[in-house]
């Protein structure tokens, strides 16, 4: 009985150990909240790598987190419209509501591509307020880093200078990264690409890459036969250099197109933990490349 | 500010030039960090530029507003308006099986959003195929109270069970389970308030209550200076690595029925009851995806188990007698994603009509529908075909043994759209 008490005492006072309990609604912001937060800070992440962030449910893992959250790290541009608005209304936490310091959209501190010019759901699973996948661009991850050290100094100012610190150092390292990234990247230049999904704009915009096409025929909708003879076509017409996809798209499609295209399938691994190199930011952009680069010669 | 202490210190320094390299060093690295901070100020006033093009305007605070569009074409052997389910108080509310041929559903108007930093406000009004407007759901929610509780007040559907929360247009199925239409004649929505509050655990665990007017069955809408209905609820879950998710939970609801009607054409007397009426529910839903992607292929096992006492008097023409009722029931439903877009599903129903026993030596040929020891059981396939969340078709077939004796073999295609905001479902 007493071990049960203990354990269960435990388990009630654990969460508050850290200064800040951060529930990080994507990979690459939980690895960034790592980056900048340290010790001081407990990071859950939401989903995986391998797990769609449009198609999430509220499930009851997740109310229990967002019930003990100091901050909540999400994408925002209405990539999470689907589940976060529910663990706001549902786990009783008044810091995490919209428009409280507790609750940080990434998006809103970038400026997004693809703004929709018409709104209309005939023209699939478009987000008002842009493209939401941001972080595959460094100068986004840099944006964002500043914002959020900025925003745990908000809601932890006894180690406010913590975070400064080490969100400098993140900069700095992250900077060195960029421009070595972008050396390496050089050769990817205008190379044309076929996606499955327009998760990798801010990708192909950053090293200067080309989209050609996508699977998907329009944004949300699985790749059909029809839509993926007419993308053959235009390839015969004019070639892409290869299919890529992330690692939570289903690869049947890319690699039927791919193997009659005859151009390589590429998995990306999108975010954090994608792939198995993919461990942190700087390895995921490495890893990216890496992959990239072997298609692109 | 940054520039001018630059330049206090670079006429410092050629004043006094013994200060030496130290402080031209110094000054460098203030001068790197004044570059860096402009490059960051440009780069908030572009993105602060851009957030004010957003447009403005009276409208701008607009709720959230969804329609949500349904329609059925139907056929089935028996008359669905003679529909009941026998050996069970007969509910009030929505029970049959959809109209024979085309009919309109009910079309859904949703509209939601959060009313100050405090309180959140909810609308869900149905326009009935009949041409009347109900109203589903109208609420207000707390936001602020913090320490995990919630307050929710209005008329809402209740958090007991599991299917009770969910809005008809995201059932699995067409219609509700057996058990809701016998023991909650389709679905608990009082008018009241309810206190909620979830754990500082991990694992989840919600606790709840609510009080209520007893406005719906099993409830009889008493007028009276005091609550009708009593509910509590509790709910635990969690997950299985990153594929499986899992609530589990247990329910109580109380009420107390005046003279409800027992409107059963073929006894032979006209029947009512009066007492108290307790109702258990247990619950559970398990759901499983490949890597908790749930994109592609996905599965989703439901089932919950009623279990309701009733104890009070039954009055019979001019007959006034004890009557005490211990009945059962219980589904159990999986539905399967086998490819993108396609899902089919299965669900089993059935009721225990248990012990029923009355004061007045009532037989059940002086009362059929009250007291014919029979167990109502269903079987229901479905399979159904959504090009996007927003739109839905669906097949469906049942075999309903809910009238002793007879089988109801319904077939129906329904249809479902949801049009405007993007919706969150609940788990």
């Amino acid at each position: 009985m007493r071990v049960f008490l203990t354990a269960l005492l435990f388990a009630i006072c654990s969460p508050a150990l850290a200064a800040l309990n951060v529930l990080a609604c994507e990979p690459e912001w939980g690895a960034l909240a790592k980056e900048i937060g340290g010790d001081k800070v407990t990071v859950y992440t939401a989903t995986t790598a391998l797990q769609d962030p449009h198609r999430i449910e509220a499930r009851p893992s997740l109310i229990a987190r967002a019930r003990n959250a100091d901050l909540m790290v999400c994408t925002g541009a209405e990539l999470e419209i689907g589940w976060v608005p529910l663990l706001q209304t549902q786990s009783g936490n008044p810091k995490i509501q919209a428009g409280q310091p507790g609750y940080f959209e990434a998006a809103g501190v970038v400026a997004l591509l693809e703004k929709p010019t018409r709104l209309d759901r005939s023209m699939g699973d478009i987000h008002a307020a842009g493209n939401p996948h941001i972080h595959l661009d460094p100068g986004n991850i840099a944006r964002v880093s500043a914002a959020l050290s900025e925003r745990m100094a908000n809601l932890d100012r006894a180690d406010t200078r913590y975070y400064e610190d080490r969100e400098k150092s993140f900069l700095q390292r992250w900077s060195d990264a960029t421009a070595r990234w972008e050396k390496q990247g050089a050769p990817l230049k205008g190379m044309p690409l076929v996606v499955y999904h327009k998760n990798l704009t801010y990708l192909i915009n950053w090293l200067g890459m080309r989209e050609v096409g996508a699977l998907e025929p329009k944004p949300g909708l699985p790749p059909s036969t029809a839509h993926l003879s007419e993308l053959l076509d235009q390839l015969k017409r004019e070639p892409a250099k290869a299919v890529v996809r992330a690692a939570y798209n289903e690869p049947r499609a890319a690699e039927w197109l791919a193997e009659r295209a005859k151009i390589p399938a590429v998995m990306v691994p999108f975010t954090v933990g994608g792939t198995d190199n993919a461990k942190d930011l700087f390895t995921l952009y490495d890893d990216t490349l890496t992959r990239l680069l072997a298609v692109a010669k | 500010m940054f520039r001018s202490m630059w330049c206090a210190m670079a006429f410092a320094v050629a004043i006094f030039p013994a200060f030496g390299q130290d402080v031209r060093e110094e000054l460098r690295q203030l001068q790197q960090r004044i570059q860096q901070l402009e490059k960051r100020l440009q780069e908030t006033e572009n993105v602060a530029a851009q957030a004010s093009a957003r447009p403005a305007g009276e409208n701008a605070f607009n709720p959230a507003v969804s329609l949500i569009l349904q329609g059925t074409a139907a056929r089935s052997s028996l008359d669905p308006n003679t529909y009941r389910i026998t050996g069970f108080a007969p509910p009030t509310g929505e029970i049959g099986p959809a109209r024979r041929g085309f009919s309109l559903g009910e079309s859904e108007l949703v509209i939601t959003s959060n009313i100050d930093p405090y309180f959140r406000g909810q609308l869900v009004a149905s326009l009935t195929p009949e041409d009347t407007v109900e109203v589903e759901e109208a609420f207000f929610q707390t936001l602020g109270l913090g320490k995990g509780f919630t307050i929710k007040g209005g008329r809402f559907l209740s958090s007991i069970g599991y299917q009770n929360q969910i809005h008809q247009h995201a059932w699995d199925f067409q219609d509700a389970p057996l058990a809701y239409k016998a023991f909650l004649g389709g679905r608990l929505n009082d008018d009241g308030v309810q206190l909620r509050w979830i754990a500082p655990t991990d694992l989840f665990l919600e606790l709840g209550t609510e009080l209520g007017r007893g406005r719906t069955f099993p409830g009889t809408d008493p007028n009276k200076n005091r609550t009708g209905l009593w509910t509590a609820f509790a709910h635990v879950g969690g997950d299985v690595g990153a594929s499986t998710a899992w609530r589990t939970g247990l329910s109580y609801v109380r009420t107390s029925p005046q003279d409800r009607a027992v409107p059963d054409m073929d006894a032979l007397g006209t029947q009512s009851f009066t007492g108290r009426s307790n109702l258990w529910i247990a619950d559970f839903i398990l759901k499983w995806a490949p890597g908790g992607n749930a994109t592609v292929t996905n599965f989703k096992l439901q089932g919950e188990y009623f279990r309701r006492k009733e104890a009070g008097a039954l009055s019979f023409d001019a007959l006034t007698g004890d009557y005490a009722s211990k009945q059962s029931a219980w589904y159990l439903q999986g539905v399967y994603q086998f490819m993108q877009q396609w899902r089919v599903g299965y669900r089993r129903d059935q009721l225990d009509h248990g012990t029923v026993s009355n004061g007045i030596g009532l037989t059940s040929a002086d009362s059929p529908l009250l007291l014919t020891d029979y167990n109502p059981k269903r079987n229901t396939l479905m399979v159904d075909w959504s090009p996007t969340e927003f739109s839905r078709l669906r097949l469906q077939f049942a075999s309903d043994k809910s009238r002793a004796g007879m089988t109801d073999n319904q077939v129906l295609l329904q249809y479902i759209y949801s049009l405007g905001a993007h919706g969150a479902h609940t788990f």
